[in-house]
């Protein structure tokens, strides 16, 4: 049904004037002899404009295959710099970008991909003040975000300018995929009408990503794109797909348009770009909890000092099993969910101190323990990522 | 009837780390009740303080939205699948 709607600006045929040169035509050869493609379609993908939000996991293979298929025009939107910790997974990139803009490295390895195509870039963060601006000279936008406050902005305004967004979202082992906004088709808000408070959120000690998810999930997006400019199939319109690769398992739930939709139904009541940040209940990524800025704290450099004097300080490490394997400080391991069953294991008489990896766990477990009745209990300020910087590089950082 | 819960990947950690269980139920509501029963830790994150199912987790009779059929009160047949879909926001896997 949905494969026979019209996107807007997007040509029901190829621009006959905008022709191939040879080289082109030897480049884009496997597409060309397939019938779905062919030449009409190829002129289709040279005439397209698409938006990638992101540079990271989903927009490495998604800018890759993209631009390796000749869509005409990509324009590519981040803020980010190459770090180490991104090539586990963010293929655009090599062990030379380290530090380089994200945009920079990205837009270097697509020219150099594809001569033959245009690549805008926007080395800003998607806001409220610019998404419109920079969202609508393109024909689709493909959101490889990694945060909620961006993802209902990239929704809103692609909803507000009639522009299908080809979203993905990735969790560990998990990956979700759809394409909202299309016309006629449901919107992120239709799925999830309102983002997680920021409390319920995974912490750092569950995230993490198989480095090959985002590959998976971001080249399920790129084809998605290229059926969208082709006209050709049957879009992820209206269909959730669910993708474990645990299970090596794909399914599909039906994804509704939500009549009463705030943004996309009958009588909208959202009908400019709104402060994400403030509907998501947050300030920034890196917000402190309420228990991180209320707790008694002992800096890291206070904290040797005091272990160097010889004090009776027990060190209490909540954070899981498999992060004691990176790095510790020989602290004792009662993983924060755990706290509350093993606190008999810790003695109150002493004086402890909690830390995790950045200190918003342990915060809570000071907090949690002072409500038991500890009174002696310090919380490590910026936890081990913090040691390390003041005091023992040769502890990892992760 | 016997259905199977499937749980998601970020839910894990508050259910026993277990990826689906089977248990019996007559709707959704009692399935996700037997679910909550089972591990306390999860109610906080199916369910608001005013006891309504959180906006940002959605739950699936098979392929079908809750939302679309009777909510929570959703008849269960032997063999259905209930999934709990979360919203997840990851990109780049910071």
């Amino acid at each position: 049904m949905a494969s026979k709607i019209k996107i807007p600006n997007l040509p029901e045929t190829g621009n006959p004037s905008v022709a191939l040169s040879k080289e082109e035509i030897t480049r884009y050869s496997r597409h060309l002899i397939m019938p779905e493609v062919g030449m009409d379609g190829q002129l289709k993908l040279k005439q397209a404009k698409v938006l990638c939000i992101g540079t990271g996991g989903l927009g490495a293979p998604l800018g890759l295959y993209l631009a390796a298929a000749g869509v005409g025009r990509i324009g590519l939107v981040d803020f980010d710099k190459v770090d180490l910790s991104n090539l586990q997974r963010q293929i655009l990139f090599d062990t030379n970008d380290i530090g380089r803009p994200k945009i920079e490295a990205a837009t270097n390895r697509l020219r150099n991909l594809n001569p033959d195509i245009q690549i805008d870039n926007f080395e800003t963060r998607l806001t409220s003040e610019n998404a419109l601006d920079i969202l609508k000279d393109y024909d689709i936008v493909v959101d490889g975000t990694d945060n909620f406050p961006t993802r209902y902005l990239v929704n809103d305004a692609c909803v507000i300018l009639g522009k299908p967004n080809v979203y993905g979202s990735i969790f560990r082992f998990e990956g979700q995929i759809t394409i909202f906004g299309y016309p006629g088709g449901p919107c992120y808000r239709c799925l999830y009408p309102e983002p997680p408070p920021p409390g319920l959120v995974p912490s750092c000690a569950e995230g993490g990503v198989l480095g090959v998810l985002p590959g998976i999930v971001g080249a399920i997006q790129a084809a998605e794109t290229l059926k969208l400019i082709i006209g050709k199939g049957e879009p992820l319109v209206g269909r959730l797909l669910l993708f474990d690769a645990l299970a090596m398992r794909f399914r599909e739930l039906k994804l509704r348009k939500n009549p009463e939709c705030p943004v996309c139904g009958g009588h909208p009541t959202i009908t400019k770009l709104i402060d994400y940040e403030e509907f998501c209940g947050i300030r920034g990524e890196e917000s402190a909890s309420p228990a991180q800025t209320s707790v008694p704290e002992i800096s890291p450099r206070e904290l040797k000092t005091r272990l160097d004097r010889g004090d009776d300080l027990f060190i209490l490490d909540v954070r899981e099993p498999h992060e004691f394997q990176i790095c510790n400080l020989g602290g004792h391991l009662i993983p924060l969910g755990e706290l509350s069953r093993r606190v008999n294991e810790l003695d109150s008489s002493r004086e402890i101190v909690a830390h995790c990896r950045s200190g918003k766990r342990s915060a809570e477990a000071v907090e949690f323990l002072r409500s038991a009745g500890f009174r002696k209990v310090l919380n490590l300020k910026g936890g081990i990522l913090a040691w390390s910087d003041e005091v023992d590089a040769s502890v990892p950082k992760y | 009837m016997a259905v199977k819960v499937i749980i998601p990947t970020p839910l894990r950690p508050y259910a026993g780390k277990q990826e689906s269980v089977e248990m019996e139920a007559g709707n959704v509501r009692e399935a996700l009740k037997g679910l909550t029963t089972r591990f306390g830790e999860l109610k906080k994150h199916l369910y608001s303080d005013d006891g309504r199912l959180r906006s940002f987790v959605n739950v699936y009779v098979n392929d079908e939205d809750i939302r679309y059929l009777e909510k929570e009160e959703t008849q269960l047949r032997d063999g259905d699948i209930v999934s709990i879909v979360p919203s997840i926001a990851g990109g780049t896997g910071k």
